[in-house]
C-alpha cells in the first residue's frame, strides 16, 4: 500500500524525523485557511500516488492565503498521470541551502534493507544512478542485527558530508528512518529531497512510503490511511468479494485459478492477437460463489467482449468447477461469450457437463492456446 | 534419488488439527509420505486419524524422529512456527502459508541460513518426489516418476507444465514450488544446485515469473555451474508495471523484474525459453529424443 506524502510525513514524525509544518486541504477554502494558519508563504502540493507532480504543475508556491486558494483551485481535480488530485498538502515554505537524497528500500536480491544516500538530491534517483553512480552511496543492513551507528557514518562520510554537526544530524536521521522502516513494516521509505535549510537544519521535504500489505493487520492506523478512491471501481468491487483482480486495458476478460497460470493466460491471449482486460485469480479453489463473484466483476466491465475461463484442475476437480460455472450462469446473466479451457483432474467430465448444458454462449476448447485464439475471435 | 523429500522423509505437520493441515496431511500420508506427527499448541495427546499430535515441534521430534515439517500455520503466527521448526533441528521445512510479512521473512531467511535447514516457501504449493513422498498441497496424481526436475514460483502453472510433460510420457524426479513471495527460503539457484548433483535428474525445467531478479541470477548459475540442460518458462509478459499480479512477489518495480528482461537473460546464457507451457514441455521432449 502506497501512502500519500502527508501520510508518510505523519509516520516520519512519529519516529522523530524532522518534517515541515503543514495542513491537509481538500477544497480551495481549506487551502486558504491552512495558509492563514501557517502564516507567511506556503507551498501547495498535489497529493497523488505517482511521481512527476512538479513537472505537471501540481506543486505551487503561494505568498498569501488568497494565492494559496487560487493555486488550490487550479490543482484540485488536475489529472497527473491518470491520478486525479483530490487532496492537497499545504506546507510552510523552507529556505533551501542544499538538497540531498536518502532512502531505505527492501533489496529483494540481497534480501536485506538497503540505504541509498547522495548529496545530489531533488532529482530522480534513477537519473543520478545512471549518470553519476559513484556519488550514490549504497549500504545494506543485516536484518537480524538491525541498525548500528556505523551505518550512519558510512553513509555520511561516504557521501562526503564535511560539516560535523550536519553529519551527526543525518546519522541520527538514518537511525530514525530505519526504525520507521521496520516499525511500520515499510518496503520503501524515500526522502527526496532531504534538505539542509539556510539555518543548517535537516528537513524531510517529501516522503514516499510503501507499506507491506501482508503486515497491515498489525498497523490498523496505517491501514485506515488507505484511500479507496485510488483503486479502480472494478478492483474495489472485486476486493470486497475477496477476488484478486487487476484492471487492464484490453477486451478479453480473464479468470483462472492460481496467479502464475493467470499470468500465463494473459500472455497467451496476447500471443493469439488479443488484449487482456484484466487479471483475475480465483485462487486454489473454484467453488460456485467465487465463480459468480468473479464473473460478475468481469462481465460488468464495458470493455470486455469475451471471457476466457482457464482452469487447471488439481485438488479442485474440473467437474466441480463446471458445476460452479453452470450454477453461476443460472444466477446471473452474462452477455459476453465465455470460452472455457479445462485441464488436469476430471477435465473430460467437466467439459462433458458444459456440453450437456447446451448453452450457446459457452465454448469449451481443449488447450490454452486454442482457447485463447477462440476468445480473441469471439471478441472481434 | 530425488531431492528435498523422499522415502526417508519423516514429516511433522504444524497445525495438523486445522482444516487445511489435516486435509493435506492425510492426502500426503495416503500418497505414501511418512507423516509421523502433528504439532499444535494445546492439542498435545490428541491424534488425527492415528497421527499423534504434540504441543511443540521439539516434542514431536523427540518422540517420533521427525526430520521435516510442513507448515500450515496462519500468517500472523507462521514466522514463530518456522523459528520453532528451525530450532527443533529439522532438515527440511516446507511452508505453505501465504501472507507472512516481508520483514519477518527477511529475518527468517537470514536465520535459516545460519542453520543446516532447507526452507521451502512460504506461499508455496510444496514439494513432491513422485513415487516417494509428497509434502504440501500439490495434487500428486498429475505427476509421473521420471528424470525431469521441475522448479517454479507458481502452483497451478507448475501443475500445468507437469501435466503436459506427463502427457508426453515424461516424469519428474522432484517438483518444487519455491513460493510466490518476494522473499522465500530457497531460491532457484539453491534448487538448481541440488538438481545438478542429483544422479537421477537429467533435465531441469524452471518456471519463473515477473518480479525480482532470481531468474537472472539463475541464468548465470546455469551457464557457469551446471552441466545438465535447463529449459525455462516465464509468465507475465503482459503484466503492467507497479501492479501486484496475485503473488506478493510478482510485481514489476520501475523497469526491473520484467518477463522480457528475464527471457533475455536466460537466452543470453543459452537457456531455451518456451513461449507457452505446451512449448516448454515440447522442448524438453525433443531434447530427450536426441
Amino acid at each position: 500500500m502506497d501512502l500519500y506524502e502527508y501520510q508518510g510525513k505523519e509516520l516520519f514524525r512519529r519516529y522523530g524525523l524532522p518534517t515541515g509544518e503543514g495542513c491537509l486541504a481538500r477544497t480551495p477554502a481549506e487551502a486558504r485557511a491552512a495558509a492563514e494558519e501557517l502564516g507567511g508563504s506556503v507551498v501547495v502540493k498535489a497529493q497523488v500516488l505517482t511521481g512527476g507532480r512538479g513537472k505537471a504543475g501540481g506543486v505551487k508556491v503561494a505568498t498569501s492565503p488568497p494565492e494559496a486558494e487560487t493555486h488550490a483551485a487550479a490543482i484540485l481535480g488536475m489529472d497527473i498521470k491518470r491520478h486525479t488530485v483530490r487532496r492537497l498538502w499545504v506546507e510552510r515554505t523552507t529556505e533551501i541551502a542544499r538538497e540531498y537524497y536518502l532512502s531505505l528500500t527492501l533489496d529483494r536480491g540481497a534480501k536485506k534493507p538497503l540505504f541509498m544516500f547522495t548529496t545530489e538530491g531533488g532529482v530522480e534517483i534513477e537519473e543520478v544512478a545512471a549518470r553519476n553512480p559513484e556519488v550514490l552511496v549504497r549500504l545494506h543492513v543485516d536484518p537480524l542485527e538491525g541498525f548500528h551507528p556505523w551505518h550512519g557514518r558510512a553513509l555520511t562520510f561516504g557521501a562526503g558530508i564535511a560539516d560535523a554537526a550536519e553529519r551527526r544530524q543525518i546519522e541520527r536521521l538514518c537511525a530514525q528512518l530505519y526504525d520507521a522502516f521496520t516499525g511500520c513494516d515499510a518496503t520503501l521509505c524515500e526522502i527526496n529531497p532531504l534538505v539542509v535549510t539556510a539555518a543548517g537544519e535537516l528537513l524531510a521535504l517529501d516522503a514516499k512510503v510503501s507499506i507491506d500489505d501482508n503486515a497491515l493487520y498489525r498497523h490498523e492506523d496505517i491501514a485506515a490511511m488507505h484511500d479507496p478512491e485510488t483503486v479502480p471501481v472494478e478492483e474495489r468491487a472485486a476486493r470486497e468479494k475477496g477476488v484478486t483482480y487487476v484492471k487492464l486495458d484490453g477486451e478479453i476478460g480473464i479468470l483462472g485459478n492460481g496467479a502464475g497460470l493467470v499470468m500465463s493466460t494473459l500472455d497467451l491471449v496476447a500471443i493469439a492477437g488479443g488484449r487482456p482486460a484484466n487479471f483475475c485469480d480465483l485462487g486454489g479453489g473454484g467453488g460456485a460463489q467465487g465463480v459468480v463473484d468473479a464473473l460478475e466483476v468481469i462481465s460488468a466491465d464495458p470493455q470486455v467482449r469475451a471471457i476466457f475461463f482457464n482452469v487447471f484442475g488439481g485438488i479442485t476437480r474440473c467437474d466441480e468447477v463446471a458445476r460452479g460455472i453452470l450454477q453461476a450462469l443460472g444466477q446471473i446473466t452474462i452477455a459476453q461469450p465465455i470460452v472455457v479451457r479445462f485441464d488436469g483432474t476430471n477435465a473430460e467430465e467437466g467439459r462433458l457437463l458444459l456440453a450437456e448444458a447446451g448453452l450457446p454462449n459457452l465454448h469449451a476448447e481443449p488447450t490454452m492456446l486454442e482457447a485463447a485464439k477462440r476468445a480473441v475471435e469471439l471478441a472481434r | 534419488m530425488a531431492i528435498i523429500v523422499d522415502k526417508s522423509t519423516r514429516l511433522v505437520v504444524q497445525n495438523l488439527t486445522g482444516r487445511e493441515g489435516s486435509f493435506h496431511a492425510l492426502r500426503n500420508r495416503a500418497y505414501g509420505t511418512q507423516v509421523v506427527a502433528g504439532a499444535a499448541p494445546g492439542h498435545g495427546g490428541e491424534d488425527v486419524e492415528g497421527i499423534p499430535v504434540f504441543n511443540t515441534v521439539r516434542e514431536a521430534v523427540a518422540e517420533t524422529g521427525a526430520n521435516a515439517a510442513a507448515t500450515f500455520v496462519p500468517a500472523r503466527f507462521a514466522a514463530d512456527a518456522l523459528y520453532e521448526a528451525i530450532d527443533a533441528g529439522l532438515e527440511t521445512i516446507v511452508c505453505i502459508t501465504e501472507g507472512i510479512p516481508v520483514h519477518e521473512m527477511l529475518r527468517l531467511h537470514r536465520y535459516a541460513r545460519t542453520h543446516e535447514v532447507t526452507l521451502i516457501g512460504p506461499n508455496c504449493p510444496g514439494v513432491i518426489s513422485p513415487g516417494k513422498a509428497n509434502v504440501g498441497i500439490i495434487p500428486a496424481e498429475i505427476f509421473a516418476q521420471g528424470s525431469v526436475g521441475l522448479v517454479s514460483r507458481s502452483g497451478t502453472l507448475t501443475y500445468q507444465i507437469g501435466y503436459e510433460l506427463a502427457q508426453l510420457g515424461l516424469g519428474n524426479t522432484t517438483v518444487i514450488g519455491i513460493g510466490g513471495d518476494a522473499i522465500v527460503g530457497s531460491s532457484f539457484i539453491d534448487i538448481l544446485g541440488r538438481f545438478e548433483i542429483d544422479p537421477e535428474t537429467e533435465i531441469v525445467v524452471m518456471v519463473g515469473e515477473i518480479g525480482g531478479d532470481e531468474e537472472e541470477k539463475a541464468a548465470r548459475f546455469v551457464a557457469e555451474q551446471m552441466t545438465k540442460p535447463v529449459f525455462a518458462y516465464i509468465a507475465g509478459f503482459t503484466a503492467p508495471p507497479g501492479k501486484t499480479m496475485g503473488h506478493a512477489g510478482a510485481i514489476i518495480s520501475g523497469s526491473s523484474g520484467t518477463a522480457q528482461a528475464k527471457k533475455e537473460a536466460l537466452e543470453a546464457c543459452g537457456i531455451e525459453v518456451g513461449t507457452t507451457p505446451t512449448e516448454v514441455a515440447q522442448l524438453v521432449y525433443e531434447r530427450t529424443r536426441r
